[in-house]
């Protein structure tokens, strides 16, 4: 398979463009959680500074609960592969609100980049993994729509997607590795909580 | 002669019954579980809910990250597990205290109580400890005539409260299991 060529921090900020009250935003730990921050910190982003393998579940909880919002859940595969089941536990309620968007650059980014279990075989004695493909998980979960995006020709359809399909959406990005500048949003969990309900249903 | 002491009088209505009005007066919207023969009778009175959306999990550690995305899109929800699923909660239970967020789950215990099985002992006698190290509020049951007070003094505190909470339902009043051996 030829080398990632697409960049995660334009990727997002386009997946994000024009966001309104009507798009709930919820990040992996993480590059992720840097990434959807550099597109913009907003009350309706709920960044996550740890709680690997977290993001579908949360993104499925509130996308049950929010059934006329947009979630999108934005995580590595890292944090994927920490919860392949709850890609099974979404395609039990088939929520027409959820999209889910992987970012695979192959890498375990924040502790110094070791290969996950994505990366090709015979990578070499400290870089190989299973080639592990998410997407075809995702399918074999039972969400239909899960496929993978590697070219920058196919970004605006992703991000038409990503926003609008009725879903759930599943999308695995092919992401290059980069070392980036980390933007950070505010840290505190509770804080967090209680801007997104404020900004969502008018109380903390 | 002397007379036996009084005994509160046994409630005519299942206790797993009650558990589910217990869920319908706190507006419980999504409830979580794995299989369990403890909680059966509640899970199907769930399924059957109309105003009740009941998920099935391939792990007890889904429950915590759903029970967080309900609570921020204004919707209470409860995990349901047995005390051997509770290992498998244990990094995400930092949730609830990280986010602050009402959260309530509800326990079967096994490993306790008669328990013929050795391999639920390790868990079902760790339970307690591992939730309180997480900052988990413990309550426990005994006998059926207090589940209905404690579930609802649970739920009180969880969703009035802000606490992280969990009701060991405890091996006495489900019942040993025994797959048939006297």
């Amino acid at each position: 398979m030829s080398k990632a060529t697409l960049q995660r921090r334009p990727l997002v900020k386009q997946l994000l463009e024009g966001a309104d009250d009507n798009l709930l935003v919820i990040a992996g730990l993480g590059s992720s959680n840097w990434d959807i921050t550099a597109a913009g910190d907003r009350p309706l982003n709920m960044p996550l500074w740890g709680s690997m393998g977290a993001p579908v579940g949360m993104g499925l909880g509130l996308a049950m609960a929010q059934p006329t919002k947009r979630v999108l859940v934005i995580t590595g595969d890292g944090d994927m592969l920490m919860s392949l089941g709850s890609l099974a536990t979404v395609a039990t309620q088939m929520p027409e609100n959820l999209a889910i968007v992987v970012l695979d650059n192959e890498k375990f980014g924040e502790t110094g980049n070791q290969a996950t279990h994505t990366s090709p075989r015979n990578n070499g004695p400290t870089d190989s993994g299973a080639g592990t493909d998410l997407a075809m998980i995702a399918r074999g979960c039972g969400i239909a729509d899960a496929t993978t995006v590697r070219e920058a020709g196919e970004v605006a359809e992703l991000v038409k997607d990503v926003r609008t399909k009725k879903g759930p959406v599943f999308r695995l990005v092919k992401v290059m590795v980069e070392k980036l500048e980390f933007v950070m949003p505010p840290q505190d969990g509770a804080h967090l909580k209680d801007r997104f309900r404020q900004a969502l249903l008018g109380h903390p | 002669m002397t007379t036996a002491p009084t005994q509160p009088a046994p409630s005519k209505v299942d206790w797993r019954d009650q558990i589910f009005e217990v869920f319908q007066d706190h507006d419980i919207k999504q409830v979580y579980h794995v299989p369990d023969a403890g909680h059966g009778r509640l899970i199907e009175a769930c399924q059957k809910s109309n105003s009740i959306r009941t998920l099935a999990l391939t792990t007890e550690e889904e429950g915590i990250p759903l029970a967080a995305g309900a609570w921020l899109g204004g919707q209470r929800s409860v995990l349901l597990m047995q005390s051997s699923g509770v290992g498998n909660t244990i990094n995400l239970m930092g949730m609830p205290k990280t986010l602050r967020f009402p959260f309530l789950t509800l326990i079967t215990m096994r490993g306790d109580w008669g328990e013929f099985n050795s391999w639920q002992y390790p868990m079902g006698q760790g339970t307690p400890k591992v939730l309180e190290a997480m900052g988990v509020l413990l309550y426990s049951v005994d006998t059926a005539d207090e589940v209905k007070a404690t579930v609802d003094a649970a739920a009180r505190s969880a969703f009035n409260g802000g606490q992280a909470v969990a009701v060991l339902l405890r091996q006495k009043l489900i019942g040993i299991k025994n797959f048939g051996k006297k």
